[in-house]
């Protein structure tokens, strides 16, 4: 299960008291009446659904209720970062380069717990 | 002259309790509950009608003579008053704006309590309910099973459990089957 950190709550909370709520940062025109079919299409039904980095509201709908954006790597499923609603969008490139681990869960597992304190010993074993 | 139908309230499982492997399991009173939602502005005014200060840190809660604040969001608190007061009426002269809803009878309280309290609710919850992630006193709002819950750790072994009555059978069918488990 992934831990996804809440920037409401303030911690990593259980992938299953979140829910997806699709792409991030599309504002709706303030004259939508005099939008073209053409972009109006584009902006209610086109989304960019790509291969690497997206930009996702995510809803904590059983924690705090709150909306919130996440940048998630579409191919490993990494969260790079969540922010709270209305804050500008991060820097993609700085993200990229960042490289450290952004919840627990994508730490890997000699990380995540206490190393053994000796190796098992595989004698014996079928 | 005509039948006089007088409806008297049948409170979920009132009175259930049941022992298991180290922990048991109580439904508990019926209680005064109240939704609670503002903003910052009008806190200071809310705490000091409701005679408790609204916790603003995640994950917390304030209890004060029988009243019980929880924070389940930036700008959302479940009050629970088992002393018999009206948190709605002590809500009803403050100025600024906020929304307080009377919820007493949507939820059904359970206390689980025993040294295995914490695996058995684990059984349905994800979260690390350890005592360094979800000190005494830490509250939040979480999954059970398939249904949501509210959570409140009020000892080092004692968790009270809020859930909406219409679910109240199936958290109970869980935590007895749990609790067996255990």
């Amino acid at each position: 299960m992934l831990l996804i950190h809440c920037p409401y709550c303030e911690e990593e909370r259980p992938e299953l008291e979140f829910r997806n709520a699709g792409e991030a940062h599309i504002a709706r025109s303030t004259n939508i009446a005099a939008e073209s079919d053409e972009d109006f299409e584009k902006f209610f039904f086109i989304r960019s659904n790509p291969k690497g980095v997206i930009f996702e509201r995510w809803r904590h709908i059983h924690g705090c209720a709150r909306f919130f954006n996440a940048a998630r790597d579409t191919i490993t499923d990494r969260f790079l970062l969540t922010y709270k609603a209305g804050e500008p969008k991060p820097d993609l490139e700085k993200l990229k380069a960042d490289g450290g681990p952004a919840a627990w869960a994508n730490r890997p597992p000699d990380q995540l717990n206490e190393k053994p304190k000796a190796k098992r010993s595989t004698k014996g074993e079928a | 002259m005509a039948k006089v139908a007088i409806a008297t309230r049948q409170p979920a499982h009132a009175g259930k309790s049941l022992g298991g492997h180290g922990v048991s399991l109580k439904v508990l009173e019926p209680a005064s509950r109240m939704s609670l939602r503002a903003r910052p502005a009008a806190v200071a005014a809310l705490s000091k009608a409701i005679g408790v200060t609204l916790p603003e840190k995640p994950k917390s809660s304030a209890v004060k003579a029988g009243r019980t604040v929880l924070w389940l969001g930036p700008d959302e608190w479940l009050v629970i008053d088992e002393a018999g007061g009206d948190p709605i009426g002590d809500c009803a002269s403050v100025k600024g704006l906020h929304s307080a809803v009377d919820v007493s009878h949507r939820n059904v309280g359970i206390a689980v309590i025993g040294p295995n309290a914490a695996d058995t609710i684990n059984a349905g919850c994800p979260q690390d309910l350890s005592l360094a992630a979800f000190p005494v006193g830490a509250a939040s709002r979480t999954v059970l099973g398939k249904v949501e819950m509210v959570l409140l750790r009020t000892g080092e072994d004692a968790f009270r459990l809020e859930c909406w009555r219409s679910f109240s059978d199936y958290v109970w069918g869980f935590l007895s089957e749990a609790a067996r488990d255990g």
